[in-house]
């Protein structure tokens, strides 16, 4: 066990094809980081340079306070868990598991007590002595993780290991790799596209895009606080709603609509304002509200997306399905609940509601000027 | 669908007939004496010299020198057939490993390089490769007889295909668990490749059992001679007044079919499976 140091890392390939960009990330001993992203922004890469996959360009990568960038990776003491799990065929569960402790040459009785334990840990003691391709998927699975646990490695390297299974098992597996992870309580890097994923796994995701850091955070921090509209849209399903709007003075309009914020706004002009699907709600008879015009509604059971428009800008709004739904909706927010983004660099701009805020929109009258 | 099946049948029949009623004309003709083969032709039915046929065929010694047995031309052809099919399956893997899992610069043009020579079959390249082995002094051994044909293109680009088709992932779990390129190569590569090997062997153990032109070029000595030159040589031993051992000859000729034979039965499941099936 040990922390690990990501300091300064880029990469670039053959042909000036740059895929990470000096990347700075500390990990505490013991922690659970998520690296998430699109696909392409780079993540798998940073992931396999500390693994040592892949030569680092520049920058340098510490396990343990100790340098590993030219170390073999036999040697920097990192398990790796493979989305195709990469269980070598020919050999039963047991051999799959006690092959990295045999090469390294550990004794008979060692191993058979670290596969034993592994085993039971991870329930597969019954198909020791299979063949990996008479498992299921989420048995593999487990085998390789259990291929990873025997080692007692100083960090464990997911490189999208559910990706793969089907839904359901998704699900299942998540928590048992959480689970896993806090009982052994190894340092673990993982890396995912899915940010449902990433939420529910991670004590701090690293969301990525372009080969860069985006925002490092708790999840809900990096939920409740996106750092740029990237992030925005990126963490979270629905993605937060992002639409153009003016501030001028306190006020704020949204098309037709203006709203009084209170004393503090963070700027003035053009802004890109971002809502969560769920913070909006239908406003009360006689209360005022954004004019919403429904377009189709994704019905999901516990709650309904409704998918609108308001003036030329697309909206998601997330109901309970029993509130009665007609063509055209009043929608009020919290203004505690506002993001505002620069319009230009996407950058979140850090801003407190004022104490007593208005709870809806009041009356569309256009201030001069603020038509959008 | 009747009428099509048993049509089916009647060309499946007749197919097996035209394949196997030569090889049972040879096999009975050779149960008869030499001079009832010379007076009324190939024959149909069971003759009563089985067993001394066979026996003189295997241990009789004859020859120009009087010294070359069956037995030892069987054996001959054997360490031919399976000395050229291991041989060419470690060289062509070996080769194969080097051109997939290692980067050396101009991999890719030597590959081509060394596959377009090999595309060359070996009578392009006789004359220089028979001087090369009299230079080395290696006619009439077994080397000279195996090794100048142990390059093989064909073996070579299978087993670089299939190297391909392995996943990346096997090689990176494996580098991390400690294994370096010699033990990933034993421990994972040469597992996975059985039933690839089962495949070529087959392949080229029948290429080997067959050749008649290599041989005949560096054995002068009978007793490297082979089973393929051997036939040859009983017809052309008797000549003169004398009835050509045809009984011999046929008998020889089944003979010399039977290895192959069972080899391929022996392999023939991991052979399919070789060719067909990817078992990762």
């Amino acid at each position: 066990m040990a922390s690990i140091g990501i300091n300064g890392v880029s990469k670039v390939y053959q042909g000036g094809v740059s895929a990470v960009n000096s990347v700075s990330i500390d990990i505490a001993d013991g922690e659970f980081i998520v690296l998430v992203g699109p696909s392409g922004c780079g993540k798998s890469t940073l992931l396999r340079m500390v693994a040592g996959l892949e030569t680092i360009t520049s920058g340098n990568v510490t396990i343990g306070g100790r340098v590993i960038n030219d170390v073999d990776p036999a040697d920097r003491d990192v398990a790796m868990v493979f989305q195709n799990y990469a269980l070598y065929p020919h050999m039963t569960v047991y051999q799959n598991l006690a092959y990295g402790l045999k090469n390294r040459r550990t004794p008979k009785a060692e191993i058979d007590a670290r596969v034993a334990e592994a085993a039971r840990m991870l329930e597969i003691g019954q198909y020791l002595e299979r063949k990996p391709r008479a498992l299921s998927g989420g048995q593999r699975q487990r085998v390789a993780m259990g291929r990873a646990i025997v080692r007692k490695p100083s960090a464990f390297l997911f490189d999208e290991p559910l990706s793969n299974l089907d839904a359901k098992l998704r699900v299942s597996m998540r928590g048992e790799i959480k689970r896993l992870q806090r009982r052994v309580g190894t340092t673990s890097i993982y890396v995912t596209h899915d940010q449902l994923e990433a939420m529910t796994l991670a004590d701090r995701l690293v969301v990525l895009s372009g080969g860069k850091i985006e925002q490092i955070g708790r999840p809900l921090d990096v939920y409740h606080k996106p750092a740029s509209t990237f992030v925005a849209s990126f963490i979270g399903s629905p993605a937060m709603n992002l639409v153009k709007a003016e501030l001028h003075g306190s006020k704020l309009a949204i098309g037709p609509a203006i709203v009084d914020l209170g004393s503090s706004v963070p700027t003035q002009g053009a802004v890109t304002l971002g809502i969560r699907a769920e913070d909006l709600h239908v406003t009360m008879p006689g209360e005022d509200g954004l004019p919403f015009r429904v377009d189709y509604v994704e019905e999901l059971g516990s709650q309904r997306l409704v998918h609108g428009m308001v003036g030329d800008q697309v909206l998601t709004v997330a109901l309970s399905p029993e509130i009665e739904l007609s063509e055209a909706l009043s929608l009020g927010v919290s203004p505690s609940r506002l993001h505002f983004f620069d319009v230009e660099q996407g950058t979140r701009l850090n801003w407190t509601a004022a104490a007593c805020p208005p709870s809806a929109f009041p009356p569309a009258t256009p201030v001069a000027g603020a038509v959008l | 669908m009747h009428r099509i099946k048993f049509l089916d049948h009647v060309v499946l029949l007749a197919g097996v007939f035209i394949m196997v009623a030569p090889v049972v004309i040879a096999f009975m003709t050779s149960t008869h004496e030499a001079a009832d083969i010379h007076r009324n032709g190939l024959s149909l039915t069971w003759g009563d010299h089985f067993v001394a046929t066979y026996d003189k065929v295997l241990t009789n010694e004859g020859g120009f020198t009087g010294k070359i047995t069956g037995a030892r031309m069987i054996m001959n052809s054997m360490i031919l057939g399976i000395g050229f099919a291991a041989g060419k399956i470690v060289l062509s893997m070996l080769a194969a490993y080097a051109i997939v899992y290692f980067r050396f610069r101009l991999g890719t043009l030597l590959f081509w390089m060394i596959f377009t020579t090999l595309l060359l079959p070996l009578e392009v390249r006789i004359v220089p490769s028979y001087a090369v082995m009299t230079g080395l002094g290696l006619t009439n051994t077994y080397t000279g007889l195996i090794v100048p044909l142990l390059a093989s293109a064909t073996g070579t680009f299978f087993f670089r295909q299939f190297f391909k088709s392995v996943p990346e992932e096997l090689l990176e779990a494996a580098r991390i668990d400690g294994a370096g390129p010699f033990k990933f190569f034993i421990d994972v590569l040469v597992p996975l490749s059985r039933t690839m090997m089962a495949a070529i062997f087959i392949i080229m153990f029948v290429y080997g059992w067959n050749q008649y032109l290599w041989p005949t070029l560096m054995t002068t000595d009978e007793s490297f001679f082979t089973l393929v030159r051997g036939i040859k040589q009983i017809l052309l031993v008797w000549v003169g007044s004398n009835i050509p051992d045809y009984n011999e000859a046929f008998a020889l000729a089944i003979l010399a079919m039977l290895p192959p034979v069972m080899i391929v039965m022996i392999f023939q499941r991991w052979f399919i499976k070789g060719l067909t099936e990817s078992d990762k």
